[in-house]
C-alpha cells in the first residue's frame, strides 16, 4: 500500500477553494478552538499541552508543555508570546506554507497559546524576506480585530492580547530564540548567555516569554481541539503528532509532506513520496534536519535497542521519521528540511557551500565561533577551487572541534557539526581533492569566487 | 525628513505597537528604505532622534542586517538564493547568466540602471530551486526559459 500523508496542520493547504480570507477560515470551523479555549482554564489548557507530549517543531524538539511551565508566574511582570516565523535553517521551507496559505491558522494557534499563559502580547517575528507573508498576516489579523478574535476582551471573556508582526532584516541568527529578542528590542541579534537569560524568566523586555515555532503554535490549536490524550496517541510516544517535512535536493519531487511522527521511513519518503532519485542516479548522502545537523552517508549501519531490549540495525533507508530515531541514527530531525544528494554531488564543494552560509551568518560575538567559521569557508573554499591539500581533512576538524560547546548560543555547534561530519564521513574525497589538486593541471585556480556546485 | 504625510502617520503608528520605541527601530528601517530607496546619514539620524536614541545605535542595525543598504540599487532588485538545495539544483550557473546578461556583477547596479543581483543565502524555498526574489515576488524552478522571462521582465520594465 502506498505510504499516505497524514495532513493535519496542511489540512485545508493547496485545497482548490481554500483561500487565507477569514470567511473560508470560518466554513472549516475557524476559531472554534479559540471560542472553546476562552471557556477553559488557561492551567486546563496548559495541562493538555503537557499531556499531549508535544515538542518544539523549530529545530531542539524541546516539550512544549515544559517549556510553558518554566514561565515565571510569580514575578508579577507581563508574559509575552513570540511566534518564531524567522524559518531560516537551509532545506527548511513548511513555516511558509502555512504563513502564506493558511494565515488564520497560525493566529488562532497563538491567540489559544497565549490565553493559556495568559500572554499581555504576541509577537510575530516573521524573516524579512517573506514580504508578502507579512503583508497577508497584517490583512489576517485586520480581519480577526474586526470579528473579536484578537484585541480586547476577546468574544466577550474579558480577556485581551493583540498580535503584532515584526519583520527581520535577513539574518539567520534572528532565528535563535535569544537573538530574536535582542532583535525585537530594536538591537543587533546577539544572542544572550543562558543562564541566566533564558527567556521563560528573563525574556523579551526582561519579562517572562515563551518562543515557539509557527508550527508548533498551529500543533497547540490542534491539541486543545482534540484534546491532549488524544494527540498523544498520533505518531509514536514521545514523538507525538505530526511533522511538516520538506524535503529538497536531488529527488524527482521534492516539496512538503505531512506524516505522522515515525509513521515512514527514509526510504519510503525518498522513493515513494518523492518519487525516487532521478534516473540512473544512486544515493550519495541525506542531511535529514535542516543544514546545521549531521549528514548521513548512503551505506552506513546505525545499531540501536528499542525500549524492550531489541536490538536492530538500519540502513540509512530505513530509519523511521521522528526526533528520537534520527538520535539514534546519530543526527537529529531538527527542524525537518530533509536534503537529499545523489552521487552525482562533490562533497567538498557541498560543505564548502554549506560553510559559506554559516561564515556569513556568524553574529560574531564568540571569537571560537566567528574565526572558527570563517577559517572553515576559506579552507573548503579553497580545496573546491582547486588548492587542496593533503592535510585540509585535519585542519577543518581541527578547526570544527573546537568551536561546539565553547559559545553562547548553539550556532556554534550547528556550524561546526557538517563540517565535521562531511571530513569524518567522506575522508576519501576531501583526500582525493588534494591528490587531484596536486597534478600539474590543477595549479591555475579555478575562478577564486565562490564554491560552485 | 522628507517623507509622505501618510508616511509619517504611519511610523507614528507604529511607533505606538511596542512598549519600548527602541523596537521600533526594524520597522522604521524598512518603512525609510522602502519609500527612499536606501538608509542615508540623514536618515539614521531622523530615526534615532524620532525614537530617542543615538545614530549608532541605528547605524550598528544598517551594517549589522543584510537587508539594509546604504546606497542606491538599480531598478529592479533581484535576489537569487545561494544555498545549498538551490545550488544543488544550479543556482550559481542562474546567477552567471543573470549577471552576464545584465553586464554587472554582484551587488552592483547593471550600467543601464535596470537591475542590482545580489546572491543571498536560503530563501525558504528550497523545494522549488533554483529560486530568486524580484522585488517583493517569488520566482521558482529557475532554468533557461525563466532567467529569459525575467531578463525580458525586467528589461522592459513589466511587473
Ligand atoms: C542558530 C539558530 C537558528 C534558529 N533558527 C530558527 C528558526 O529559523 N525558526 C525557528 O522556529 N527556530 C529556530 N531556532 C530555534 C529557536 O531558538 C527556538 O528553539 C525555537 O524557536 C523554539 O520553538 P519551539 O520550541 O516551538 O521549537 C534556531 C536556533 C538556533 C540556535
Ligand atoms: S555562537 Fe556564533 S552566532 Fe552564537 S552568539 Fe556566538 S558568535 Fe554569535
Ligand atoms: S536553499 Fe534556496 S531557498 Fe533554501
Amino acid at each position: 500500500m502506498p505510504v499516505q500523508e497524514r495532513r493535519i496542520i496542511l489540512k485545508h493547504v493547496d485545497q482548490p477553494d481554500y483561500t487565507t480570507d477569514l470567511d473560508c477560515y470560518l466554513r472549516h470551523g475557524g476559531y472554534e478552538v479559540l471560542r472553546k479555549a476562552l471557556q477553559s482554564k488557561p492551567e486546563e489548557l496548559c495541562q493538555e499541552v503537557m499531556k499531549s507530549g508535544l515538542r518544539g517543531r523549530g529545530g531542539a524538539g524541546f516539550s512544549s508543555g515544559m517549556k510553558w511551565n518554566f514561565l515565571d508566574r510569580k514575578s508579577g511582570k507581563p508574559i509575552y508570546l513570540i511566534c518564531n516565523a524567522d524559518e531560516s535553517e537551509p532545506g527548511t521551507f513548511k513555516d511558509r506554507q502555512i504563513i502564506h496559505k493558511d494565515p488564520h491558522q497560525l493566529i488562532e494557534g497563538i491567540m489559544v497559546s497565549c490565553f493559556a499563559i495568559q500572554a499581555k502580547q504576541a509577537y510575530i517575528y516573521i524573516r524579512g524576506e517573506f514580504p508578502l507573508g507579512a503583508r497577508l498576516l497584517e490583512k489576517a489579523l485586520d480581519e480577526a480585530r474586526a470579528k473579536n478574535f484578537v484585541g480586547d476582551n476577546i468574544l466577550g471573556s474579558g480577556y485581551s492580547c493583540d498580535i503584532v508582526v515584526h519583520r527581520g532584516a535577513g539574518a539567520y541568527i534572528c532565528g535563535e530564540e535569544t537573538g530574536l529578542i535582542e532583535s525585537l528590542e530594536g538591537k543587533r541579534p546577539y544572542p544572550r548567555i543562558k543562564p541566566p537569560f533564558f527567556p521563560a524568566v528573563l525574556g523579551l523586555y526582561q519579562c517572562p516569554t515563551a518562543v515557539n515555532n509557527v508550527e508548533t503554535l498551529c500543533n497547540v490549536k490542534h491539541v486543545i481541539d482534540m484534546g491532549g490524550e488524544a494527540f498523544s496517541k498520533i505518531g509514536k510516544p514521545n514523538n507525538t503528532g505530526t511533522r511538516i517535512l520538506s524535503v529538497s535536493g536531488h529527488v524527482m519531487k521534492p516539496g512538503y509532506y505531512e506524516f505522522e511522527c515515525g509513521a515512514i521511513t527514509m526510504g519510503q519518503l525518498i522513493d515513494e513520496v518523492c518519487g525516487g532519485l532521478r534516473p540512473g542516479r544512486e544515493l550519495k548522502a541525506i542531511i535529514p534536519g535542516g543544514s546545521s545537523m549531521k549528514v548521513l552517508k548512503a551505506g552506513e549501519r546505525y545499531k540501536g535497542k528499542t525500549k524492550d531490549g531489541k536490538e536492530f540495525e538500519w540502513g540509512i533507508r530505513d530509519i523511521p521519521l521522528d526526533f528520537d530515531s534520527m538520535l539514534t541514527a546519530g543526527s537529529m530531525a531538527g527542524s525537518g528540511g530533509i536534503i537529499v544528494m545523489d552521487d552525482s554531488t562533490d562533497m567538498v564543494e557541498a560543505l564548502a557551500n554549506v560553510n559559506a552560509f554559516y561564515a556569513h551568518e556568524s553574529c560574531g560575538q564568540c571569537t571560537p565561533c566567528r574565526e572558527g567559521s570563517l577559517w572553515m569557508n576559506k579552507i573548503s573554499s579553497r580545496m573546491s577551487h582547486g588548492q587542496a591539500r593533503r592535510e585540509d581533512a585535519d585542519l577543518l576538524e581541527s578547526v570544527a572541534g573546537q568551536i561546539a560547546g565553547r559559545t553562547i548560543c548553539a550556532f556554534g555547534e550547528a556550524c561546526a557539526w557538517p563540517t565535521q561530519s562531511f571530513v569524518d564521513k567522506f575522508r576519501d574525497e576531501f583526500l582525493a581533492k588534494a591528490d587531484k589538486s596536486a597534478t600539474p593541471e590543477a595549479t591555475e585556480p579555478k575562478r577564486a569566487a565562490v564554491p560552485l556546485i | 525628513m522628507k517623507l509622505s504625510e501618510e508616511t509619517h502617520k504611519h511610523i507614528d503608528e507604529v511607533i505606538s505597537r511596542y512598549p519600548q520605541k527602541r523596537s521600533a527601530s526594524l520597522p522604521l528601517l524598512h518603512i525609510v528604505q522602502e519609500e527612499q530607496g536606501h538608509i542615508s546619514d540623514e536618515a539614521i539620524e531622523w530615526i534615532a532622534e524620532k525614537l530617542q536614541l543615538q545614530p549608532i545605535n541605528i547605524l550598528e542595525l544598517v551594517t549589522f542586517y543584510p537587508m539594509f543598504r546604504r546606497k542606491p540599487i538599480g531598478r529592479r532588485h533581484l535576489r537569487v538564493c545561494r544555498t545549498l538545495s538551490c545550488a544543488l539544483n544550479g543556482a550559481y550557473k542562474v546567477c552567471d547568466s543573470l549577471q552576464k546578461e545584465f553586464k554587472c556583477g554582484l551587488n552592483e547596479v547593471s550600467p543601464d540602471g535596470d537591475v542590482t543581483i545580489e546572491f543571498v543565502e536560503c530563501l525558504a524555498s528550497c523545494g522549488s530551486g533554483p529560486v530568486a526574489l524580484l522585488d517583493d515576488e517569488l520566482i521558482e524552478n529557475i532554468d533557461e526559459t525563466k532567467t529569459r522571462e525575467i531578463v525580458g521582465r525586467v528589461r522592459n520594465g513589466q511587473n
